[in-house]
């Protein structure tokens, strides 16, 4: 029998919540039999492996020593990794500190919260360490495959940077709580974790779209400009990628390291995450600046008032803003290539009408989840005297005023140097935001904003329809830049994916 | 469809609702203009569902409702535009101010601007809402969210108001604001309708009270008509409303 308050017992009720979550998260919250489960994690990694298999089988050169050229492209990908690692490792530090939950009962409790906040970093940790395992395991099983088992030891590097990114993170957001204060540290923090995550990608693409006028990030880590800036090959800065190629010694010192700084992170943030989570929780909350934004704020019709108060609710909401900031970032490789080619350098301005499309879909599919499925007070709209036609209508007006707000400017600069294309980007932004709008209208729950990030979760169908149907558009959008005609494979093939998500959504059912 | 008797503010004939079990079962009642009623009855009576199929937000199995005459079932629209919604769970948005939720709420009901400002300055003054007016709601206290969300039912002068356990959460001062605030309504010529458990406000407050038990009327009158339907020796309406809705009496309702 495990002691009441101990750091065991902690770890087991952190265990079985963990458990339920991951399960829920399997399940979409639905009863389903085991092997559907099973299957579709079969299904899950045969696919991502035939994917790894096939993008770096055509690669070769993984069995035998590794040139520079190898080193800097397995670097560039841990440093990605990294990145995303650390941001999700921000995030889920942020939403520790946060989110009350069952703090105030352990907090009031005599049990010692610095044994549960050393739990809680530990299992953040495991966590992290579990999503990037799934996100890089296709393509380490396919390196041993290609280049032998060393490779193998790559499955260590990505726990230590688990393990340092969760230790980095608990010690960048207690500074932060000292710095700024418990307040601006929740917006500062979430907005830095979505633009961390971004940073790299968009980083490596807009050099690559200086150095090559492509958008692959392969690219630059190839180029001799790279090559030659990079350290030699004795130095230490290598050590977490000869870990990762089978250097068992250098495997070593980075495991230990990665544990050390988690070990130090739990020694020391333990003891203060009780006293940051009370301040965290006795923030006082924001003041509307008086007069100017509330006097803006007097909807003349319920359209016009359902239409404001979507806006201004995302406005306010910096968590809701830091996730739909991470996918507006991925536009600016585009846009930078847009404005270059504004300056006559000769590129294609087709290359653009896709990314404006499929981006397009992705933020009206967010949007519209908010607007119509995180409506916080539906008894409200439904009791007031307005017909649910108006109530959807406007509240697509909502979502396509956002989408318009944000890829006006560059439909607009598109079209300025080549009016068809952006007509074709303007049509399919219009037809991708729609689509994914009516793929959310079809698949409506009645949910809390808070749960936005597990929206993909909750109906796999509608996630699966909303991306395909973008892609699709997306498609059809570069093909009409060239054959109009042609297009419309492409376009007839995003129609059946949405009829069949309406067959299948369960407000028809 | 069974006939609607107009005139009154409120016409329930013969509703019913079934979930997995019936919740409300051959209901009628009727609320007169300018009357302030409470629903009482025990958890799970069907008090919340009836008023909820009221407002619109459910749909009844059959029966039939009419607020001032106006078919709830035909003609949705019309009939919400004379009624507010005040559930136990304050329906606003954290991040508005409840300033900003007042000219929201008008605007759903489309209340002109210049109306729209004038009551919502006037019910801020009248909640106690004017320390609080330009914060957002999400640091207001459940008293305060509960009072923002009258003031939002208030804002777009309703004919009837229907409110599901208002007090809950409230505090001694509140609550007493907000029964003030009542009154005035119903001394106005507003029709309240209201479910609540503290028998106090019931007996206080209202001018004649429904008391359901398993998705029936068992009961309906002033407290002392209530009290001669119980039967002799029931001084409180505590003891009215168990000896009302207790084993004894849930065999068949009570004539009113």
């Amino acid at each position: 029998m495990m002691q009441a308050g101990s750091v065991a017992w902690f770890a087991q009720h952190e265990t079985r919540l963990a458990w339920r979550d991951w399960a829920w998260l399997l399940s979409g919250g639905r009863r389903r039999r085991r092997y559907t489960i099973m299957l579709g994690l079969v299904a899950f990694v045969v696919f991502t492996h035939g994917f790894a298999y096939l993008t770096l089988a055509s690669l070769g050169g993984f069995a035998g020593p590794a040139d520079k050229t190898l080193l800097v492209a397995v670097g560039g990908t841990l440093v990605l990794y990294g990145s995303l690692m650390l941001s999700q490792a921000m995030e889920a530090v942020t939403r520790a500190f946060y989110a009350r939950g069952d703090l105030e009962l352990i907090l009031s409790s005599s049990a010692r919260a610095e044994r549960l906040f050393a739990v809680r970093i530990g299992a953040m940790a495991l966590s992290i360490s579990a999503m990037a395992l799934v996100l890089a395991a296709p393509a380490i099983d396919v390196l041993a495959w290609l280049g032998g088992a060393r490779w193998l030891a790559a499955y260590g590097v990505v726990v230590a940077m688990a393990m340092s990114a969760v230790a980095i993170s608990v010690s960048l957001t207690i500074a932060l709580f000292r710095a700024i204060g418990a307040k601006r540290t929740r917006l500062v923090a979430q907005i830095a974790a979505a633009v961390i995550g971004a940073s790299f990608v968009i980083g490596v693409q807009l050099v690559a779209i200086l150095s090559a006028g492509t958008l692959s990030r392969a690219v630059v880590f190839q180029s001799a400009a790279v090559l030659d800036h990079m350290p030699d090959r004795e130095s230490w800065w290598w050590l977490p990628v000869e870990a990762a190629m089978g250097n068992w010694p250098a495997l070593t010192v980075v495991l230990a390291l990665g544990a050390l700084l988690l070990a130090a992170a739990i020694r020391f943030g333990a003891p203060r995450f009780g006293e940051l989570a009370l301040a965290a929780g006795s923030v006082s909350h924001a003041v509307a600046r008086p007069g100017k934004r509330t006097a803006r704020f007097r909807p003349r019709s319920p359209g016009q008032a359902l239409r404001h108060k979507e806006w201004r609710l995302l406005l306010r909401d910096p968590w809701l803003m830091s996730q739909s900031l991470m996918q507006l970032l991925y536009l600016l490789p585009p846009f930078f290539l847009l404005s270059r080619m504004f300056y006559g350098e000769g590129y294609s301005a087709a290359l653009l009408i896709p990314v404006f499309i499929m981006a397009a879909g992705q933020l009206a599919g967010g949007l519209a989840w908010l607007a119509i499925s995180g409506e916080d007070a539906p008894d409200l709209i439904a009791s007031a005297p307005v017909t649910a036609g108006r109530v959807w209508r406007a509240k697509a007006e909502a979502v396509a005023g956002g989408v318009a707000i944000v890829f006006g400017p560059m439909v607009a600069g598109l079209a300025m140097i080549d009016w068809r294309a952006g007509l074709i980007a303007l049509c399919g932004i219009a037809i991708a935001g729609g689509a994914a709008t009516l793929v959310q209208y079809w698949f409506r729950a009645q949910v809390k904003r808070s749960l936005f990030r597990r929206r993909h979760v909750s109906s796999r169908i509608a996630t699966f329809a909303e991306a395909l149907s973008s892609i699709l558009w997306a498609g059809a959008g570069a093909i009409a830049a060239v054959n109009l005609w042609v297009a419309i494979v492409p376009g007839v093939l995003a129609l059946f994916v949405l009829g069949g998500a309406w067959v299948l959504s369960p407000k028809r059912a | 469809m069974p006939e609607i008797i107009h005139q009154a503010a409120l016409e329930i004939r013969d509703l019913a609702k079934s979930f997995d079990r019936p919740a409300v079962d051959g209901l009628s009642l009727q609320v007169r203009a300018g009357e302030f009623y409470t629903l009482l009855g025990p958890n799970g009576a069907g008090k919340t569902t009836t008023l909820r199929m009221v407002t619109g937000l459910l749909k009844p199995d059959r029966g039939g409702i009419a607020v001032f005459g106006i078919d709830v079932l035909t003609d949705s629209v019309a009939a919400k535009q004379v009624m507010a919604w005040v559930s136990d769970e304050p329906m606003i948005y954290d991040r508005l101010t409840p300033l900003e939720y007042l000219y929201f709420v008008a605007g759903l009901w489309g209340v002109d601007q210049a109306t729209a400002e004038a009551r919502a300055e006037q019910l801020i003054g009248w909640l106690g809402l004017a320390a609080q007016a330009q914060e957002r709601c999400e640091g207001l206290s459940k008293g305060t969210r509960q009072k923002v969300a009258l003031a939002g039912a208030l804002v777009h002068e309703p004919r009837l108001i229907i409110l599901d356990e208002p007090f809950t959460g409230l505090d001694a001062a509140s609550a007493r604001l907000v029964k003030n605030v009542l009154r005035e309504r119903v001394a106005a010529g507003c029709s309240v309708i209201m479910t609540t458990h503290i028998l106090e406000v019931a007996e206080r407050m209202a001018d004649r009270i429904g008391v359901m038990c398993d998705g029936h009327l068992v009961a309906e009158g002033t407290f002392d008509e209530l009290r001669l339907q119980a039967g002799a020796g029931y001084a409180t309406l505590e003891d009215t409303f168990l000896a009302l809705t207790g084993s004894e009496t849930t065999h068949g309702p009570i004539a009113a």
